[in-house]
């Protein structure tokens, strides 16, 4: 880990200030991912700028009955939030399907968004990786590439977004507010936030330098049954193979955002309007264009019978 | 991307082939920028925080981890380093009541915090009531997993009465019973290579039922 | 003390300590963090200087130059230690590979230079400053094209499991031609890693040319003749001090790389150093459990008799390594008058293969376990009542030699019995509970006993103290406990007046802990010092030894009673003995026997395999322990639950690295995945193997769970995975369609 100073912020605005005026400073809030990456040298940041303590921990009602959640509310928080529970269990069942519970209790919601990917060559920095090192190549192209994705991915990169709330945010619309270094704010939806790699792997979200989270927002809730499926080789403690986010309304209408193929959550409109259909009529638009490693080529049949397990699950 | 023809494909080809053709390669240990010789310094900051009751002040190279406070400067070994990467548990502390994993943790985040370590649950005379029931149901065996089990057991434990979700939860929207599959899942987040798991059911088992 | 004859009556036959469910006497200190492991002495060295290893970052070739200027001059760096710095280092005799790479590198992430600095954050920052150009050799790393011309290779896991390159008895290949049914199939298993709790771990200090070193290691003797060895220096200039060991399985029955560049490091920085392994690289740095290429034949009549049988292995490892001894547990778990087994081995680049919790029997059972229970239904029978059909009381290479005890078909009918097997549908598929289909399934467990050569000290105070020292491990299997309850059975005191030291190369040498051979020998080694130290006390009381009772902290002859503290005197009393053994193994055959039951769900849609249920029924000697001997079980039960469904070292096969190195992405069970495990230890005594009566137990609950599991993963579904591990990605083409 190299050696990096380390502030507290005052405000959001003066936050955001600091990492856009100080080159190699990055935001920490929980920092389960960032130091991980900081103690294999992934992440070299000269300066932290420590987020923690801004406030941004409340969870509160939106004008149009939606919810806005603070950028620092842990991923146990917001998921034991009993307006949560009940209005938007995809989310809530998304979190807890992921790490642990000591994760879970430092994770928070702008840094679990920010969560890179775990691709093993990503993580091994002996080895060629276009996201860690533009222009260095893909190990992970004709290695091992079980875990990695099958949709969305490019000729540089075929990692995946790894985590699970993404997903549900995703699937509920979710929409994400920043601030910028000269104190503006913007909002971002969640559809647009997350880049597919291209040509670019290494550019991974729509933030600019500086910008920082300051909540996501949640529509108002959409009713319907809410399911999150994840499949994994152990039962807990791992990223997903595939998972499968849902809301299904009682006409059977609804819609399905997919984790752990891609580079950021999964979603095409195309599918949601099959779901009355099938899993079988959605999987052909949900993957139309797929391209699949010899090694995860699995996922794809595996994506369709998640579906099928979440659509019986949701009729019985 | 089998057979795509996609020229990383063969890029890739010709470099795995150029490894069997002993060509000399320049691999750097880590592909960081290289840092200059003032940006390696290390900084120094103070932090106080209360572990185990106790008041502590430190001054600590930034990079130093709740984890290696406590072990290296503050000598509460307890608190075990296995993996340090989020990965096994082994790390459990409580902080202000809620468990961590501290090796992903930096130290001088923790300004103010109060922090319970293993040390803080009970000595080797005086036991908290999970660390009796570790011992009565021999819930370890190599033990170097063990304060994280512990230190998560008690957690566990009170995080379930305090109505937080977990992924095996039925109705999202009733109480959370105290359930074997319950605090296995909880659980899952350290890691016994002994293989403690069932006992150290049994333990949480007697520890929940007395309280409860 | 000589063991040559079958044990009689002796004190341990009370069992009045012996055999009784104690709890662990470190427990207590391992419960509150207050047990120190090699990493945390702050204890005996106050200010050390930390250690951070650099890797090599290929699999093989040479170092062309290494660039240090920048690293040494970071910040807190205090000196560098590389091969061309160490002076000569010698190969240890357990070793395969150099523990310090350099010029030449042997395999991925191996040990080339150490940085030593003020704090743990300094030398891990100036390890990342290291430089180094590398060219890059012609490696072989895979398994299945290597092994189309690997030779035949005999081998002696060391750990109780050998075989020769090719072993014949019979005719095989007639017998199976003319057999009426038959199976001829092929298995897998991948490399596996320990991945122990506790990364490898060493703190040395120097005082002139001595060097004690404080670590992590199950094999005190045997590691303080490897550091001498590596590094040079005379054996009696070595201490090894291991009082707890924070997992092993087989990755710390050897020195490595911590303990030699703590030393070399110590000895460059003019100051103590400790090591410890970064968990990312341990995988690659450290030894694993080889992969497997199995092929098994087996021939019967239709009675469903053995006629031939056959078990062919591949594996492979660096030049001048072994193979994995896959095959011989087949030489003797059931009958059949004509065998064949063989293995070879293949060179490989990939990082040193080496013992693994069972090696040998481990993978071998994963994959003859299975064979067994696809003959059976070829057979249309039971598989408990095919494995019953073909039991031997003799070793069926040499008939003359019988089994000291094998008790293989009553572990079967009891498990049977208690995990209600007559409930299972035998055929595949037919059983569902909701979206679950399920499965039960079922193995023979079976590994040898091994007996060790073992010795003790121990003394009583004026207090009546007895305390044990021995440079035995506990690596959790709970030695400390069984070695207090044979002192305290053979000396009649309670166990809160018994003391343990353990791990300290200064004490005598015992068995150590590995092949599941330590708890038998290294209390057989606390009995016979016991015995000398009793006969010590009779001569000094004046006491005829052939009459005198020890009970109650009492010595007791005729009328005459003297309390042990008395006896012991103000100068106390001290013993040494060693257990050694005679040909008692070599005349029968002393093996450990298990059946292992499983219930699984698998996932109708995903494929995903849930373990339900598990019992095992062990026979295994006296229990010394039942609380302790029963975790080990169940831990070794878990541990085959990792194997059959999880576990795999994914092999790059362009650049020769295990990919998945950490322990997020070489997943092993967790609470999750483990239900209530049920152990049943049958009734047994084996006077052949010490005067414990006692075998080993902590690898027979490995042995044989991975095949339970894909049986009954294959009860459920009907899907036969011959690869492990059953992952759903193997199961989905053929599972049935879902709408």
């Amino acid at each position: 880990m190299k050696p990096f100073t380390y502030e507290r912020a005052s405000s959001p605005a003066a936050a955001a200030a600091a990492v856009a005026r100080t080159p190699g400073a990055k935001f920490i809030a929980g920092g389960t991912n960032l130091l991980d990456l900081m103690k294999l040298e992934i992440e070299t940041p000269t300066h932290l700028i420590d987020v923690q303590e801004l406030k941004l921990d409340k969870i509160e009602p939106t004008q149009d009955g939606g919810l806005r959640v603070g950028a620092f509310v842990s991923n146990t928080a917001l998921a034991s939030d009993a307006r949560v529970r009940r209005d938007y269990g995809v989310l809530s069942r998304a979190i807890v399907a992921g790490a642990s519970g000591q994760l879970r209790n430092k994770a928070t919601t702008a840094g679990n968004l920010l969560q890179r990917t775990r691709c093993p060559y990503f993580y091994d920095t002996n080895q060629a990786c276009n996201k860690r090192k533009p222009g260095s190549g893909c190990a992970a192209l004709g290695g091992y590439s079980r875990q990695l994705g099958i949709i969305g991915t490019s000729d540089a990169c075929i990692a995946t977004y790894p985590g699970d709330m993404a997903v549900a945010m995703r699937l509920l619309d979710a929409q994400i507010e920043t601030i910028n270094p000269t104190g503006q704010s913007r909002t971002i939806p969640i559809a647009d936030f997350h880049k597919l790699p291209g040509t670019t792997p290494h550019v991974e979200n729509a933030l600019q330098r500086g910008e920082l989270i300051t909540a996501v927002t949640l529509p108002k809730p959409l009713g319907g049954t809410h399911t999150y499926r994840k499949v994994r080789d152990r039962a807990s403690y791992a990223y997903a193979l595939v998972s499968v986010a849902a809301i299904v309304q009682p006409d059977g209408s609804g819609r399905v955002a997919i984790g752990g193929i891609a580079p950021r959550p999964w979603r095409v409109d195309a599918a949601d309007a099959q779901l009355r259909n099938g899993s079988k009529a959605v999987v052909a638009p949900l993957l139309a264009g797929a391209r699949p490693t010899e090694d995860n080529a699995f996922k794809v049949p595996l994506v369709e019978r998640t579906l099928a397990a979440v659509l019986a699950e949701t009729r019985a | 991307m089998k057979d795509s023809g996609s020229p990383e494909i063969s890029r890739r080809g010709i470099l795995a082939g150029g490894a069997a053709a002993v060509a000399a390669t320049h691999v750097p240990l880590a592909d960081a920028q290289t840092a200059t010789r003032s940006g390696l310094k290390p900084t120094l900051a103070k932090v106080e925080m209360t572990v185990n009751g106790k008041r502590e002040a430190m001054e600590l190279d930034t990079r130093t981890t709740l984890l290696d406070a406590l072990r290296e400067h503050l000598h509460l070994i307890g608190t075990k380093k296995g993996c340090d990467h989020g990965q096994c548990g082994a790390c459990t502390v409580m902080v202000d009541g809620k468990r961590i994993n501290s090796c992903l943790s930096l130290a001088v985040m923790h300004q103010g915090d109060k922090i319970t370590t293993i040390e803080g649950l009970g000595t080797p005379d005086k036991l908290h009531p999970m660390q009796a029931a570790f011992i009565k149901h021999d819930g370890y065996q190599c033990g170097y997993c063990t304060p994280g089990q512990i230190c998560s057991a008690v957690a566990v434990i009170e995080e379930i009465r305090a109505g937080v979700p977990s992924h095996v939860t039925g109705d999202l929207n009733a109480k959370t019973p105290i359930s074997n599959a319950e605090m296995r899942e909880r659980m899952s987040g350290n890691i016994c290579r002994c293989g403690a798991y069932s006992n150290i059911l049994e333990a949480m088992t007697e520890v929940a039922e007395t309280r409860a | 003390m000589k063991f040559t004859t079958p044990a009689g009556q002796n004190p341990i036959d009370q069992g009045k300590v012996v055999g009784k469910p104690h709890d662990r006497i470190d427990g207590k200190f391992k419960t509150t963090g207050t047990a120190p492991y090699a990493y945390e002495r702050h204890d005996v060295v106050a200010n050390p200087a930390y250690g951070y290893i650099v890797h090599a970052a290929i699999a093989k070739g040479r170092i062309g130059a290494m660039h240090l200027a920048e690293a040494k001059a970071a910040p807190g760096v205090i000196t560098i230690v590389t091969a061309a710095e160490a002076g000569k280092l010698t190969k240890g005799d357990f070793n395969t590979a150099m523990l310090l790479g350099g010029p030449e590198i042997q395999h991925y992430h191996q040990a080339i230079a150490i940085v030593v600095a003020e704090t743990f954050e300094q030398a891990r920052a100036a390890a990342n400053l290291v430089r180094v150009d590398y060219e890059r050799g012609k490696g072989r790393f895979d398994l299945d094209e290597a092994l189309k011309t690997a030779p035949l290779k005999g081998a002696d896991s060391g750990e109780g499991s050998k075989a020769p390159p090719v072993d014949r008895v019979g005719d095989f290949e007639g017998a199976f031609a003319k057999a009426a049914v038959k199976l001829d199939a092929r298995y897998t298993t991948p490399d596996h890693s320990h991945a122990m709790m506790e990364p490898h771990a060493s703190l040395a200090r120097w005082d002139g040319d001595k060097l004690t070193v404080w670590t992590s290691n199950q094999m005190i003797a045997w590691g303080k003749g490897d550091v001498a060895k590596t590094l040079g220096i005379p054996k009696e200039n070595v201490r090894l001090i291991s009082p707890y060991v924070g997992g092993g399985f087989g990755g710390k029955l050897f020195v490595r790389t911590d303990a030699i560049m703590a030393a070399l490091g110590a000895r460059a920085a003019g100051r103590p150093v400790k090591v410890a392994l970064a968990r990312p690289m341990m995988f690659n740095n450290t030894t694993h459990r080889p992969a497997t290429t199995q092929r098994i034949r087996i021939g019967t009549d239709r009675s469903g008799k053995i006629t031939a049988i056959a078990h062919e292995s591949g594996s492979g490892d660096l030049p001048g390594g072994g193979p994995e001894t896959a095959v011989s547990q087949t030489k003797l778990l059931y009958a059949g008058a004509n065998r064949m087994t063989s293995m070879r081995l293949a060179v490989l680049d990939l990082p040193e293969g080496n013992a693994m919790r069972a090696p040998g029997e481990a993978p071998g059972l994963m994959a003859l376990e299975i064979a067994m229970d696809e003959m059976a239904e070829k057979l249309g029978m039971d598989p408990i009542a095919f494995r019953i059909a073909n039991d031997t009381q003799v070793d069926p290479e040499k008939p003359e030699r019988r089994f000291s005890q094998r008790q293989l078909i009553k572990a079967l009918q009891d498990g049977a019995k208690a995990f209600g097997w007559d409930k299972r549908n035998a055929k595949p598929a037919q059983v569902r509970d909701g979206k679950w289909l399920i499965g039960m399934g079922v193995a023979a467990g079976f590994r040898n006993n091994m007996n060790m050569k073992s010795g003790a000290k121990v003394s009583i105070d004026r207090k009546g103290i007895v305390t044990v020292y021995t440079d035995m491990t506990d690596i959790g299997t709970g030695s400390y406990t069984i070695i207090a309850q044979t002192a305290a059975e053979m000396m009649g005191v309670d166990m809160d007046r018994v003391v343990v030291r353990l791990g300290d190369s200064d004490s005598p040498v015992s068995s150590g802990s590995g092949g599941q051979w330590g708890a038998n020998s290294s209390t057989a080694g606390v009995y016979a010092a016991c015995v000398k130290l009793r006969e010590a006390v009779a001569q000094k009381l004046g006491f005829n030894s052939g009459d005198v009772e020890f009970a109650d902290g009492k010595v007791r002859s005729g009328n005459r009673s003297v309390a042990l503290a008395e006896a012991a005197g103000d100068a106390g009393l001290t013993a040494e003995d060693t257990i050694d053994y005679g040909d008692l193994a070599k005349t029968y055959q002393q093996s450990t026997f298990a059946g292992h039951f499983v219930e699984v769900g698998v996932d109708m849609y995903t494929g995903e395999v849930r373990i339900r249920r598990m019992l095992a029924v062990c026979a295994a000697g006296r229990i010394l322990n039942p609380k302790s001997a029963r975790s080990q079980v169940i831990g070794a039960m878990t541990m085959g639950v990792g194997s059959a469904l999880m576990e795999e070292l994914a092999v790059d096969k362009r650049f020769g690295f295990f990919v998945n190195h950490d322990l997020a992405q070489y997943e092993v069970p967790v609470h999750a995945d483990i239900p209530y495990q049920e152990v049943i230890f049958l009734e047994e005594t084996d006077p052949t193997t010490s005067p414990m009566k006692a075998k080993g137990v902590g690898e027979l609950g490995l042995c044989g769970v991975g095949a339970a599991i894909a049986n009954a993963a294959y009860n459920a579904t009907g899907i036969r995975i011959r690869d492990y591990p059953v992952t759903l990605d193997k199961m989905l083409d053929k599972m049935p369609p879902v709408a």
